[in-house]
């Protein structure tokens, strides 16, 4: 059933990353790729790979979740290593292969900083509810509003889009039940019968989405929503002592990082 | 034989995973051919969820439908033909209506069933004049329609299958006492001219009690009672203790009864109810 996929993978828990103001966690979000990016050695994967493990286990992430969020992106995965390991020049592992030494390196540091990458996200994503993140979002890119960018109103689309889509979900499960009860058929006849079969669902579904967005402006007005302007939170995003904690570990990691790069 | 059987059906939604519920939990029923048997049950009671067996939209975790002796779930052919027997309009039905006209609206079910254009012809109108749709309308966009009219023009969509067995949820839900009357007696009228088997499922007990033979009480999943409306009605406790009440003219009856009014038998339908007052008062006179 179409609702069974889910959006985002928000798991609501109450562990320290959890906590965490979701703006420390999505700056904490950019260092940590910053630093995956400039890792080129064994020892900085080594780190990262630290990190990520000992940051999963902090907000009791069970590994077997991330390997499913990587599951789509075995294609790109495969196609990465496979390109890595045959094009990269060197010594080859045996006299006239086309394998080399440093593409075997290459290619399982390629693999290491996409799963890392993707497991970096996942974490941000797993631990923080959407209208957190859109929250946030909307904090850290307030100095845009200077340069006339409309901040609050993208992230207000932002999370209306967000909280209409199970919504529309639900109202798309419903009207193909009710079209298949009228002997709608989707699953047979090819692809342009199947498209066309189609409009049955999108028409009525664009039409209740147009009815919604109507009401939902109209719900608004009334209770005076007039844009970002001098509008206050009923939960303040606050920035507590875990938070500064975290600030400052992450500033340490990326200090870390940098003078290894140097060093090395 | 039955027409339609029910045996042991349970439907659990997102088995597996942490949002998994049991919606209906092992029902049995049967029913005969030209039955008008109403549904009632709280939010929740998996009233909607059953009904969806009914015409195969919903397979079941376990147990199983027989419509005349045949598993409704045996192939993929029969859970497309059963479609077509068993008609069922959903709640809210207006908000389906997708075609640019209302006659090709009510035509699609017959479209679907590769009917001739004649025939399609002939099964619109019927099926319009069921439900009380003058021809006028046909031209229309249905999105031009007040809302209770949608809400026929979905009807007669489904009536145009002529379908055996016809499954109404919550058919007068958002309407006025005159729309509900009116939606109602369409319903009866079908029943009437053809002899099909009608299901109604609705929160409200007047609008059961007024016009069902039989009523099924939906309670968590479970059926409650399954018995003719004076049966269910005398059990007033338990249905408020289910979170329903018995139908007003019931609670009339038996407050003038309490008051020392001489009134015979049980009472549920509004009919039943002047019937006996008058009775009652004309008795009073005479003596
Ligand atoms: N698609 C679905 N996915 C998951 N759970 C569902 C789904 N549809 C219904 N349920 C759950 O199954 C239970 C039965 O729902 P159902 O719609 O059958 O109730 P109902 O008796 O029709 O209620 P109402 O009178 O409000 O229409 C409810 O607890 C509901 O939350
Ligand atoms: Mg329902």
């Amino acid at each position: 059933m179409l609702k069974d996929i889910t959006l985002g993978q928000y798991f609501p828990s109450n562990t320290v990353v959890h906590r965490l103001d979701p703006r420390t966690k999505i700056v904490l979000c950019i260092v940590y790729i910053i630093c995956l990016f400039q890792a080129n050695t064994w020892l900085a994967y080594g780190l990262v790979l630290a990190l990520t493990l000992s940051v999963m286990a902090l907000s009791k992430i069970r590994p077997s979740a991330i390997l499913k969020g990587l599951k789509p992106l075995i294609i790109i995965i495969a196609l990465t290593c496979l390109l890595n390991l045959f094009y990269t020049k060197g010594t080859p592992i045996r006299e006239g292969w086309p394998i080399t030494y440093e593409g075997i390196e290459r290619a399982v540091q390629m693999i290491l900083r996409i799963v890392l990458l993707i497991a970096g996200t996942f974490i941000l994503t797993y631990t923080t509810s959407p209208i957190e993140l859109t929250d946030g979002l909307e904090l850290l890119l307030n100095p845009l509003k200077r340069l006339k960018f409309p901040v609050h109103e993208v992230s207000m689309m932002m999370s209306l889009a967000l909280r209409f889509i199970p919504t529309l979900i639900e109202e798309t499960d419903k009207i193909m039940s009710a079209q298949k009860a009228r002997g709608a058929d989707f699953e047979s006849g090819n692809l342009i019968q199947r498209a066309k079969a189609l409009l049955p669902v999108l028409v009525p579904l664009f039409v209740s989405a147009f009815r919604r967005a109507d009401e939902l402006a109209v719900a608004m007005e009334s209770r005076c929503y007039h844009g970002g302007e001098g509008r206050t939170r009923m939960n303040p995003l606050k920035m507590k002592k875990a938070d500064a904690f975290a600030f400052i570990l992450g500033a340490l990691v990326l200090a870390g990082f940098i003078i290894l790069r140097i060093l090395l | 034989m039955p027409e339609i059987k029910v045996e042991g059906l349970s439907h659990v939604y997102s088995p597996g995973t942490p949002f998994e519920k049991v919606a209906i939990d092992g029902i049995d029923l049967e029913t005969e051919h030209g039955e008008l048997v109403g549904i009632i049950g709280h939010t929740g009671s998996g009233k909607s969820t059953f009904i969806q067996h009914l015409n195969a939209l919903l397979q079941p975790s376990s147990g199983r439908i027989l419509y005349n002796g045949e598993d409704i779930n045996a192939t993929k052919a029969s859970r497309r033909n059963i479609k077509y027997k068993i008609g069922l309009v959903f709640q809210y039905p207006e908000y389906q209506l997708f075609e640019e006209t209302v006659f090709a609206d009510i035509a699609f079910g017959p479209k679907n069933m590769k009917l001739g254009e004649e025939e399609i012809r002939e099964r619109v109108y019927e099926a319009a004049s069921f439900v009380g749709i003058d021809q006028d309308y046909f031209d229309k966009s249905p999105l031009e329609l007040s809302g209770g009219q949608k809400r026929r023009v979905a009807i007669a969509g489904v009536i145009a299958m002529r379908p055996d067995v016809l499954v109404l949820d919550e058919p007068t839900a958002g309407l006025d006492p005159e729309g509900c009357r009116q939606i109602l007696s369409n319903i009866c009228e079908y029943r009437k001219e053809t002899g099909s088997t009608v299901f109604l499922v609705s929160h409200s007990m007047d609008t059961v009690a007024e016009i069902a033979e039989r009523i099924i009480v939906f309670n968590n999943g479970n059926i409650s009672f399954n018995a003719k409306p004076e049966e269910v009605f005398a059990h007033a406790k338990e249905l408020e203790d289910m979170g329903l009440s018995v139908p007003a003219p019931t609670l009339i009856a038996e407050s003038l009864k309490a008051k020392g009014l001489p009134i015979d038998g049980p009472v549920y339908t509004h009919e039943k109810l002047l019937n006996e007052i008058l009775k009652a008062k004309g008795a009073n006179k005479d003596a």
